[in-house]
């Protein structure tokens, strides 16, 4: 427990260190010319400190990144256009609502291509090919569709996230739904089982594992399926048009405390399937 | 014991499609078990005998030949349930406790859950483990595990048993033990029992007849009725009627291996 705790927060003290150093060379230039405009000469730990506290810095600093969260977070009604919290909730519903469909459409096509060889055979070639076109291509023809039939708002950024998700279900559920050996399969045979019986009592429960790990992916597809539809044109909210609005603006804090927010999201989500796996391996005295 | 038929094969032929060519799993088999009957299926590696079982279970089909069980088919003795099949590992679910998975047929063939409370019960009572229902099968030793198999092939009370090497992975000690249970089960079921072995003496043992086979093609070499006592102790092993078979089995297998 410990010992494991040891190389995680010397690594995480790493990359903060590499961080800080960034902002310093990546920032100074801007210093430096303002001080020349100024006719002032910076000593290094002046320097330092205007790297270290610019408005709109081209890399901000981990501490200024933490404070416009903990402010956009704690200090702005949840109602506020400002708030963080509102607009990851924006970003949160279309993800799940995405994901929910792509689970859905995911479980129930694998569950005709593994029944159904002609499914098999003639659907199977269409979703990896519909996984080959760049999503940032398919976003806004997505969105323009499907606003001039007047779906606007979360139903768009859903239809993404499930474009996105479905597919990690679709491999990994044909997998596990064809992981029982022709061994097994005989020994149903011998009780003269139906496939509907051999489905629930064999290739379902056998499929559990395979389902976790893609539910797991799923989710984070979902979440940037949302994010890239809040980035076209015309979303206002969401983490995604947050990150936009920002790179308008300038507004690098703004972008980076959205990202952060962005994966605070998905380690979360990840995390909570990754809870509900413990309970029902253990229930299901499945080894992790 | 009456001398009703329960399995009949005759000229059998069974020729698998392969890559390398085809294999002649089974060649002019002909067979006859009455009802009662513990037969073992005793031969070298690759000379059918899983084959053969599978035939009967209706999980390989004859390319020609014609086999009945219980007078009829073998798709239509699988779809009344007319046998048990015992395979080689246990196939026990690890999802579920020993008592829900010698339910597991039962719950497949649709039988109340009242009864099916009763049948685990006594399954279980016949191979002793009366105290593991609520148990999961990583809690069970490999022999265990083999008879919580044969429990659920007994559960839902066909007469016939088909075992293919159920014993196989096991040790010589828990392999004696279970050899005197499942006579003892034999006795007291009265099932015709096809048994699967690569064990001379585990076969002179267990069967009122033995039926040994031969590869290339696979071939029925010689079928020894048995005259050993129904009452068989673990004794047994060391009379001269015992041993006698036992040589009888042997010349049958060596001459099955003259051309080597
Ligand atoms: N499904 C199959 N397809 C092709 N060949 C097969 C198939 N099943 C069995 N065979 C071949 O048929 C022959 C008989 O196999 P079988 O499994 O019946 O032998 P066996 O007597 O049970 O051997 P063992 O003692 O090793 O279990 C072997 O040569 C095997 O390779
Ligand atoms: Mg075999």
């Amino acid at each position: 427990m410990n010992k494991s705790l040891i190389p995680i927060v010397t690594i995480s003290m790493f990359i903060v260190l590499i961080w800080y150093a960034f902002s310093i060379v990546l920032n100074s230039s801007w210093a430096l010319d303002k001080a020349e405009r100024n006719n002032q000469k910076l000593s290094f730990s002046e320097l330092v400190h205007d790297t270290w506290s610019q408005k709109k810095p081209k890399l901000p600093t981990p501490h200024q990144v933490g404070y416009e969260m903990w402010k956009t977070t704690f200090d702005k009604k949840i109602t506020s256009k400002r708030s963080l919290v509102y607009h990851g909730w924006i970003t949160l519903s279309a993800t799940l609502a995405g994901f929910m469909l792509g689970t859905l459409l995911g479980v129930l096509l694998a569950l005709a291509i593994v029944h159904d060889k002609a499914t098999d055979l003639s659907v199977m070639p269409w979703i990896i090919t519909s996984q080959t076109i760049p999503i940032l291509a398919l976003a806004p023809m997505i969105i323009v569709v499907s606003s001039s039939i007047g779906f606007t708002g979360l139903m768009p950024k859903a239809i993404i996230s499930m474009y996105l998700s479905f597919f990690p279900i679709v491999v990994g559920m044909v997998k596990g739904l064809r992981s029982p050996d022709l061994l097994e399969i005989d020994q149903m045979k011998t009780w003269s089982a139906s496939q509907f019986q051999i489905l629930i009592k064999l290739r379902l429960p056998k499929s559990i594992p395979f389902l976790f790990t893609s539910l797991k992916l799923g989710m984070a597809a979902s979440l940037v399926g949302a994010i890239v539809g809040e980035l076209p044109s015309g979303a206002i909210a969401g983490l995604g048009a947050r990150m936009l609005s920002g790179s308008y603006y300038g507004q690098t804090i703004q972008i980076w405390s959205a990202l952060f927010a962005a994966a605070i999201l998905a380690a979360s989500l990840v995390g909570l399937i990754s809870l509900i796996q413990a309970f029902v391996f253990k229930r299901m005295m499945i080894a992790q | 014991m009456t001398n009703e038929t329960v399995i009949s094969a005759k000229s059998l032929d069974l020729t698998f499609q392969t890559n390398d060519g085809p294999v002649h799993a089974l060649k002019d088999v002909n067979l006859n078990v009455t009802k009662g009957d513990f037969v073992s299926f005793i031969g070298p590696s690759g000379c059918g005998k899983t084959t053969f079982l599978r035939v009967m279970a209706d999980l390989d089909q004859p390319t020609d030949g014609t086999i009945t069980i219980n007078g009829v088919s073998p798709k239509a003795a699988r779809e009344s349930r007319a046998y048990g099949y015992v395979f080689q590992s246990a196939g026990l679910y690890p999802w579920r406790t020993i008592g829900k998975n010698i339910r597991l047929p039962l719950e497949i063939m649709g039988i109340s859950k009242s009864e099916q409370k009763e049948r685990v019960e006594k399954v279980l009572k016949l191979v002793e483990l009366e105290d593991f229902e609520k148990k999961f099968p990583w809690q069970l030793s490999g022999g265990m595990q083999q008879r919580v198999s044969i429990a659920r092939a007994l559960a839902f009370d066909a007469d016939i048993l088909l075992m293919d090497e159920p014993f196989g992975a096991l040790d010589e000690i828990v392999r004696d033990y279970l050899n005197e249970q499942l006579l003892k089960l034999w006795h007291s079921t009265k099932k015709t029992i096809c048994f699967v072995t690569h064990s001379i003496p585990e076969a002179v043992y267990l069967s009122t007849k033995i039926v040994v086979m031969s590869p290339r093609p696979g071939r029925i070499i010689d079928i020894i009725e048995s005259d050993l006592p129904d009452k068989r102790p673990l004794e047994i092993r060391d009379t001269k009627e015992f041993i006698d078979i036992a040589q009888r089995v042997r010349e049958g297998l060596r001459a099955g291996h003259s051309y080597e």
